[in-house]
């Protein structure tokens, strides 16, 4: 990633409802900024819910939120493309 | 303010979360449907969905919409009927491989042949989920199956090509891995006028993978990336699914037939005259 687009800060951001999530993976392999990670915590149903390990790379174009089959993530843009 | 999730709207939150499995499809397939449903910008009270039995049957009833979960194999009746009805409403029926094409192949197609105003979305696992695995009419050749221990011996439907034949005047297939056009091709079938058919091949990995020795339902996701060709437009001919084969994707047909209550109603109004007043449903 450049420097030019850091200095911009992330464009969109991710929130998470771990106590939906089965543990399925798909946000995360699918995310194509990868943002996503496995957290090390469980939620109540004992599965590890994701966590935004690299936020600033976020874009906002929700693929998580349309891959999520648990509806327990999503994106939305923050900042408009310049 | 914390945003909330742009689909929570159309589900009832009460009733989640699914009983499907980890690293089932259907969740996906369900966010593409809300998904395409809102891009459409129809009013919500003119939409309703019908589901028939199984792991997809259940779809209908997480959905905050006009819906009904109707008898096995029957979703496509019950639809015809609303239909008729009251033909101001946009009718969606969502439902299983074994639903549509093994208890419910016979009204599938006699709805296809008559072009009745509707969209079917078929999520096909492959297998019946939701009563142990059984084999289905679209389970390839040599897959196993709780009832086909050594193997598959079957031919499978190529749904595709039987939605052609039938008549239907949109056909297209993705999987859940191809979630933007998934979205694209239900809006398209759902603003068609018509019979319109959708297919998304859904990984099952409770008991297709596992029996199957596919991995889980990411690790299946990642053979529908890689197996996948997108073919717009390609020769439903040429289109059927094989075991651990490449899964063919696209737009297949997109075409024009007059619609049953068009046809009906030219039809009387020809014998009739000016006396028919063309038929606009009964409520």
């Amino acid at each position: 990633m450049s420097e030019s687009k850091k200095s911009n800060g992330p464009r969109g951001k991710v929130t998470i409802n771990s106590e939906l999530c089965k543990g399925c993976g798909f946000c995360i392999e699918f995310c194509p900024a990868d943002v996503l990670d496995f957290s090390n915590t469980f939620n109540a149903k004992g599965y590890h819910p994701p966590r935004a390990a690299r936020p600033e790379n976020c874009t906002g174009c929700d693929l998580c939120g349309i891959y999520c089959p648990d509806f327990a993530i999503f994106g939305v843009l923050i900042k408009a493309v310049a | 303010m914390e945003p909330t999730n742009p689909v929570v709207d159309y589900l009832r939150m009460d009733r989640i979360p699914h009983i499907w499995c980890p690293g089932c499809g259907l969740g996906t397939v369900v966010n593409c449907f809300v998904r395409a449903i809102h891009s459409c910008g129809i009013e919500r009270d003119l939409i309703s969905v019908v589901s028939g039995i199984g792991c997809t049957g259940r779809m209908a009833g997480y959905l905050r919409l006009d819906s009904f979960h109707t008898t096995h194999g029957r979703p496509i009746p019950f639809a015809t009927g609303l239909k008729l009805a009251n033909p101001k409403l946009k009718v969606i029926v969502c439902s299983g491989d074994g639903d549509l094409f093994s208890i419910g192949g016979n009204h599938f197609i006699h709805a296809a042949r008559r072009n009745t105003d509707m969209t079917v979305i078929c999520v096909n696992n492959f297998t019946y989920g939701m009563t142990g695995g059984q084999v289905t009419p679209t389970t390839p050749i040599e897959a196993v199956a709780s009832t086909t221990p050594y193997g598959n011996s079957e031919e499978p439907f190529n749904l595709p090509h039987l939605a052609e034949s039938a008549g239907a005047v949109y056909v297209a297939r993705w999987t859940t891995f191809h979630v933007r056009q998934a979205i694209k091709a239900m809006k398209e079938a759902v603003q068609k006028s018509g019979f319109s058919f959708v297919e998304i091949i859904s990984p099952c990995p409770t008991l297709y993978g596992r029996r199957n020795k596919l991995g889980d339902g990411l690790e299946m996701m990642r053979a529908f990336k890689e197996k996948s060709k997108v073919k717009n437009g390609a020769d439903t001919r040429e289109v059927g699914l094989d075991f651990k084969g490449d899964i063919i994707c696209g737009k297949f047909i997109n075409r024009e037939r007059t619609t049953f209550l068009e046809r009906y109603n030219t039809r009387m109004a020809a014998r009739l005259g000016a006396a028919y007043k063309p038929y606009e449903g009964v409520l």
